[in-house]
């Protein structure tokens, strides 16, 4: 099988997130970046399948000179080759440009499944799979939990609302992963030493074809027009109950009532 | 939770490669993900996970810096950087690391036969077999030299008699390099956990390393095969050069004990409110203590780092590992203190990791040669005198 993960490196979940000076964009010193947790999920599906079955994955990734380390995180995961289209700062949370770079990349590269995250951690659109699914005319199955594979079709379970659904899907096919579906590995220590011998491919989005100016500028489907960090929590209101408890409970009945408006 | 590498004043990062990088932080996620959910449990239990032994060597933490038998072969800077987190998450855990690595497969890989190396490097290497490393004495820390644990020739075989204390991984071990004196100097042996003779006793009672095994080694009349030496050992100089090893990993592993206590002080003191509705970390006391650990884990760093591109090189002498491991435990220790001080009473309980770190430190002052012996070690280099014996 030959497999496609696409991978978004994305701020570590753990970082502290401050606003830039434009309201705009996120202040990126001091943060750590990682490969988005769904695409974890995604790569892991890929290496677990070529190992029973045999093949090849090949990671892709469209995103600054920065991202190249997330390509090498999956390359000591297991992932034999890696696609660096290099750009991507001015695209930044436009799906629709994304999957079309994506696309291009991909659209003459042979492929028997091409793999997402459900979303990139961070801009949390959840639109690129499906997207890139349209326009490399796949079919697509999103949020995927759990995948039977054979040789020219898949059963796939994807989550609903209290639930799951079960699809299945002719291959080649775009899948987005979610939370569930497997268990990342680790990159074992022997895997990053041999994945400095492992090929990195760059591309520019101007070989694909593509104008990046124009996709970020009259061709743009999406623009921020400010960030705002969420409010910092209040300090929380302390009801003295020694006195008097039972005015204290009307009290705290009214409040939850008039303010926190829980009924 | 504080994040040092968001409080990066000196781009250190910077100063590593990209794959030393990957290493701290596919460990350091290992250890967030696998022992800091648990580690207090087992220090308050009292009990080793042994089920992460297997773990740690599909990870390659173990045997990391050697390259033969298909090990990951990293740089001294990624193996010191594995240190480092291991012991952000416990002392135990990293000495349990630094005992099999430095302690263990490093004299088997220097001295052994290749016999002795193709049976143990990869049962050891992938955490299938472990190993512990018999030096001490019940009558000899300091000084090993004076050693009574003896191995004589018996016709194809060796008789060992004797015992060895505060063995870390002891009685959980399935191989033991035991330290011994015979006819040509001391040599090292190769104990298998079934010789004839020889049997081990837990340490009970310990404060310190608790989610670590330590015990005593007894040898009474322990037949070993004559093929159990370690044919490339001579003299006290091969556990000595096995030290420089361990001390090594040491210097580095302290400072992952420094950074967590200063985080875990960090936080606590922003959020900790005393006196007029204010974090406590806004009084100038407070706050001299943090810098005072930022500073010398920073410092800590740096001397690490040079120490590990200087063995790189092959440069780095045994005095300047005495002095890495001398200051950067110091470090560990006065930042768990420290720590310990700013938590107040939430610093005495296992709730927070600083009080468990404080008293792992103990034994990480004083095993690997202590403070003192550092002193007097880096005292000679500096004077040319040794001052280890009292003057006549
Ligand atoms: C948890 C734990 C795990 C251990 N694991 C191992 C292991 O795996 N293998 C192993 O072989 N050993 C191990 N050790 C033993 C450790 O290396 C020794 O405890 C250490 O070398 C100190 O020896 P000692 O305890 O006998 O102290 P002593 O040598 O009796 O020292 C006591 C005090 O006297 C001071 N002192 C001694 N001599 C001098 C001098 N000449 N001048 C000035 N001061 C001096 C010391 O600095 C110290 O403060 C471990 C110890 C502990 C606590």
């Amino acid at each position: 099988m030959k497999c496609i993960v696409c991978m978004t490196h994305v701020p570590d979940t753990a970082s502290v997130i401050k606003i830039g000076a434009d309201g705009k964009h996120i202040d990126e010193s001091g943060i750590k970046w990682i490969v988005s947790p769904y695409d974890e999920y995604a790569l892991e599906e890929a290496l677990l399948l070529t190992e029973s079955k045999g093949g090849e994955v090949t990671v892709v990734t469209y995103g600054p000179q920065r991202a190249e380390a997330g390509l090498r995180e999956c390359l000591a995961r297991g992932a034999h080759n890696a696609v660096h289209i290099v750009g991507g700062e001015s695209t930044l949370g436009d799906s629709l440009a994304i999957a079309k770079v994506l696309a291009a990349a991909l659209k003459d590269r042979e492929h028997d499944v091409v793999l997402c995250g459900i979303k990139g951690v961070g801009t949390d659109n959840a639109q690129v799979g499906p997207m890139l699914a349209e326009l490399l005319g796949l079919p697509h199955v999103s949020g995927v939990t759990k995948i039977e594979w054979s040789d020219a079709s898949i059963v796939a379970h994807r989550e609903v609302e209290g639930g799951y659904e079960v699809v299945e899907s002719p291959l080649p096919a775009v899948i987005t992963a979610q939370k569930g579906l497997n268990e990342p590995r680790y990159a074992a220590l022997k895997g990053i030493m041999a994945a400095k011998r492992k090929p990195v491919e760059k591309l520019e989005v101007g070989a694909l074809g593509l104008d990046e100016s124009a996709l970020a500028g009259v061709e743009a489907t999406y623009s921020v027009r400010s960030l705002e960090l969420p409010p910092a929590k209040e300090a929380g209101k302390i009801i003295q109950g020694e006195d008097d408890p039972k005015a204290a409970a009307a009290e705290l009945v009214k409040l939850l009532a008039d303010e926190a408006k829980v009924f | 939770m504080t994040e040092l590498s968001q409080l990066d004043l000196y781009h250190m990062d910077e100063l590593l490669n990209e794959d030393e990088r990957m290493v701290r932080d596919t460990v350091r996620r290992w250890v967030e993900d696998r022992i800091l959910p648990h580690i207090e449990e087992w220090a308050w239990e009292c009990t080793f996970p042994l089920e992460l032994v297997p773990e740690m060597g599909k990870l390659g933490i173990l045997g990391a810096n050697y390259s033969d038998f298909g090990l990951p072969g990293l740089n001294a800077v990624a193996y010191g950087l594995i240190n480092q987190e291991l012991e952000r998450g416990d002392s135990g855990l990293r000495s349990f690391a630094s005992v099999q690595s430095a302690l263990v497969m490093y004299p088997i890989l220097q001295w052994g036969s290749q016999e002795q190396k193709e049976r143990w490097i990869p049962l050891l290497g992938s955490g299938h077999a472990i190993g512990c490393f018999g030096l001490t004495e019940p009558d000899f820390g300091s000084n090993p030299g004076g050693m009574r644990t003896r191995a004589v020739r018996d016709g194809g075989h060796w008789i060992l008699n004797g015992e060895k204390a505060w063995i870390t991984n002891g009685s959980i071990a399935d191989v033991a390099v035991v330290w011994a004196r015979t006819g040509e100097g001391v040599r090292g042996f190769l104990v298998e956990r079934e010789a004839p003779g020889f049997s081990t006793v837990d340490h009970h009672g310990k404060y310190s390393l608790r989610a670590s095994v330590t015990s005593q080694l007894v040898f009474q009349d322990c037949q070993i095969p004559a093929n159990a030496v370690l044919p490339g050992t001579t003299g006290l100089k091969n556990p000595l050069f096995c030290l420089t090893q361990a001390r090594y990993g040491i210097a580095w592993g302290a400072l992952g004990s420094a950074m967590a206590t200063f985080a875990a002080a960090l936080d606590y003191a922003k959020s900790r409110i005393q006196f007029g509705g204010k974090p406590i970390a806004s009084h100038q006391l407070v706050q001299e203590k943090l810098v005072w650990m930022y500073n010398e884990i920073v410092k800590g760093q740096l001397l690490a780092l040079q120490l590990g591109r200087l063995k790189d090189a092959g440069k780095a002498s045994h005095q300047a590992v005495s002095l890495a491991k001398r200051n950067n435990v110091w470090v560990a220790r006065e930042c768990a203190k420290l720590a310990r001080e700013i938590h107040g009473a939430n610093g005495i309980v296992n709730e927070y990791p600083v009080m468990r770190h404080l008293m792992n430190l103990e034994t990480v002052y004083t095993y690997e040669g202590t403070h003192d012996i550092h002193t007097l070690i880096l005292g000679q280099y500096l004077t040319g005198i040794p001052a280890y014996e009292p003057p006549a």
